[in-house]
């Protein structure tokens, strides 16, 4: 008997927030929890996209500047014609996101220069254009207009609208990954390019599809993203496209490619989320923050190679016994 | 040794006669084309540029970097990757600044420098090798633990005590105006250079790179080579943390921030596959100077550094684009 790396997670996530309750009950209360969750939103999001990405062999380490770009783009289009709809802003924002995903999955799909190396130059670059376009100004909630500022304050039932947004998107990446072709597809060149070649799978148009997915997911986080903290400047989100791929290797995703689910993605980025919002409660500094989720994820990392092991290593008896399991209740 | 004069039953064929294309499409010789229009171009747009001793003081701002790198090419030569070496940095000077505090003088603080530096990446290596997983997914989370152990330790605090004997060796020169970082870092690319063209086990890395499984059963100890290389990397962090140090004279939770992702760009532009087993040192060294003298030129003119980021980054995939891009040019033509 095998136990699901998944409900694994979700195990060691609730003896974290049982053991922070211990220590701090308001931590354990609804509304508490509840902002752990609207916390984490855009992690479970950038998370979710950056799985796709990683499905494919690939790495996106461009999101953060991505996020960052698209935000002041939304910031300043918004200054400029603060009568645009909200909806106008948000649906440039994912335009926006995708383009830059399109840079680099031109350069990727198209040249075929390594994802890492292509994601790192424009990373640089969609930083510095921050510092170009707004001509080294800040954007402050005084340049916002009121309906900009708005979105992430909406509540429906209770949640945040940043916890709807993320629960549609992390929807339609369940549906995406595992009930259309496209999606199986990533598993099958990540899995094996060579096979999936032979199987008629277009690698370059599976990369297309995810590089940009995953600029559209970042542009929408950008918008999120200053319109909750009402600032926009070149240096904001510095560094997270790290903390998103640590929330995916915490998940079970897997950077060789082909390995990874949407409910073990979602609990990686919640674990973090818990970690970040745990910390102050507790009274620990947040200074810890960092050197606990390096420890996490090399933790992590230790135990998906275990588990990954064990499955190769099963020998013919056992896997025949399984083999005749599965046969005999699909002819029941 | 007689000439053995038997048929041999193999036959090797020689490679094919190099011609003049193969010269000029050479990796090296673009980057010395590109080297050249730097320093033509910086020359032009600034009179203060081509003045020996500007240039000498510009290396100060990339030799630290520039050793990173020499350790980061072998291991991307070897198939393999550290992007914990900045962490390891600030690790490493944590520890310089509290020995410092509690009384160590410059040479036990270029021994806590090494043996630290080692020390981490003995822990890279023995994760890699020893538990078989992904460099990438190891270095990020050594990243993370190397640098979160500094920011608890530091807080938001800096520790400045400093012997003036180290300050005077990051900020110093060997004779002739030439910085002591920069003389250190010409002769580890010397020294590392000849050890990976002209040596076995220079040879062994590129089989390790190319193919480490043919490798391995060619008799080649690819754990342990692996291991050492990251031991490398560890101590050459650890070297440039007491180069930086001595230089900035003060240790902060930030120091060396984002600098693995700008070794690894020197590293690339050199011309060392990230897919393992190609590149040379020359190329890497060409790339340093490519990058430094743009980055120098361009402070010259007072242009932001978040700016010369974008260029740096546009040049970075101009480089790796351009020969695709022209090859299929070319081979569409026929």
């Amino acid at each position: 008997m095998k136990l699901h790396r998944e409900t694994l997670l979700a195990g060691i996530v609730l003896a974290l927030v049982i053991g922070v309750g211990l220590r701090a009950p308001a931590f354990v209360t609804l509304p508490s929890l509840l902002g752990v969750l609207t916390d984490t939103s855009l992690l479970f999001m950038l998370t979710l996209a950056q799985m796709g990405v990683l499905l494919t062999r690939g790495i996106d380490l461009s999101v953060a500047a991505n996020l960052a770009l698209t935000g002041m783009v939304a910031g300043l289009v918004n200054h400029a014609a603060p009568g645009l709809p909200i909806l106008a802003i948000i649906a440039l924002a994912i335009v926006f996101g995708a383009v830059l995903g399109l840079v680099n999955a031109t350069l990727i799909a198209g040249l075929g220069i390594p994802p890492i190396v292509v994601t790192l130059g424009t990373l640089a670059i969609y930083r510095g254009a921050i510092f170009l376009i707004a001509r080294g100004a800040w954007l402050t909630s005084k340049d916002m207009s009121p309906a900009f500022l708005a979105t992430p304050k909406v509540q429906f039932l209770g949640l945040s609208s940043l916890v709807w947004i993320a629960a549609a998107v992390a929807i339609g990446a369940w549906i995406f990954l595992n009930h259309t072709a496209a999606g199986r597809a990533l598993y099958a060149v990540g899995g094996n390019p060579v096979a999936a070649r032979y199987c008629g799978i277009d690698l370059a148009r599976q990369q297309l599809i995810v590089y940009v997915i995953s600029g559209a997911v970042s542009g929408l986080c950008g918008y999120l993203w200053v319109s909750r903290y009402g600032i926009a400047y070149s240096d904001i989100a510095l560094g997270y496209e790290l903390t998103v791929i640590a929330a995916c290797v915490i998940g079970g995703v897997s950077i060789a490619g082909g390995v990874g689910s949407v409910p073990g993605a979602l609990l990686g980025a919640l674990f973090l989320g818990v970690i970040v919002n745990a910390l102050p409660v507790i009274n620990v500094s947040p200074f810890w923050q960092m050197a606990i989720s390096g420890a996490v994820i090399l933790a992590a990392v230790i135990v998906n190679s275990r588990s990954e092991r064990s499955v190769g290593k099963l020998i013919l008896p056992e896997a025949r016994r399984k083999a005749a399991s599965v046969s005999g209740a699909a002819a029941s | 040794m007689s000439e053995v004069s038997a048929p041999s039953r193999y036959h090797v064929a020689d490679g094919p006669p190099r011609t003049v294309a193969d010269f000029v499409l050479r990796w090296e010789t673009i980057l010395v084309a590109l080297l050249i229009l730097t320093v033509v171009v910086n020359a032009t747009l600034s009179p203060y540029f081509l003045d020996v001793d500007n240039l000498l003081d510009a290396t100060f701002n990339f030799s630290e970097k520039a050793m990173i790198a020499l350790g980061m090419a072998l291991l991307m030569i070897a198939r393999d990757i550290d992007l914990s070496v900045a962490a390891i940095v600030a690790l490493v000077s944590l520890l310089m600044g509290l020995s410092a505090v509690a009384g160590a003088n410059t040479g036990a603080l270029l021994v806590v420098a090494l043996a630290t530096g080692a020390a981490c990446g003995a822990i890279n290596g023995a994760l890699v090798t020893g538990l078989a997983l992904p460099a990438i997914v190891v270095t990020i989370g050594t990243m993370s633990l190397f640098r979160g152990v500094a920011q608890v330790a530091l807080g938001d605090q800096a520790l400045t005590q400093y012997p003036n004997a180290l300050l005077s060796i990051g900020q110093g020169y060997v004779g002739a105006g030439v910085p002591v970082s920069f003389a250190t870092f010409l002769i580890l690319a010397l020294g590392i250079g000849f050890v990976l063209h002209k040596t076995p086990f220079g040879r062994r890395i590129f089989a390790i790179g190319a193919n480490p499984e043919a490798a391995r059963f060619s008799g080649i100890g690819v754990k342990r080579i692996r291991f050492s290389l990251f031991v490398l990397s560890g101590l050459l962090s650890g070297l440039a943390a007491f180069f930086l140090t001595g230089r900035i004279g003060s240790t902060r939770p930030n120091i060396a921030q984002g600098w693995e992702l700008e070794a690894v760009t020197m590293v690339v532009l050199g011309g060392v596959s990230i897919a393992g087993g190609s590149g040379t040192i020359p190329g890497v060294v060409l790339a340093v100077f490519v990058l430094g003298l743009t980055t120098f030129g361009m402070s010259l003119m007072n242009v932001p550094g978040i700016v010369i980021n974008v260029l740096l980054g546009l040049l970075l995939i101009a480089v790796l684009a351009a020969p695709i891009v022209a090859r299929r040019w070319l081979t569409a033509g026929r």
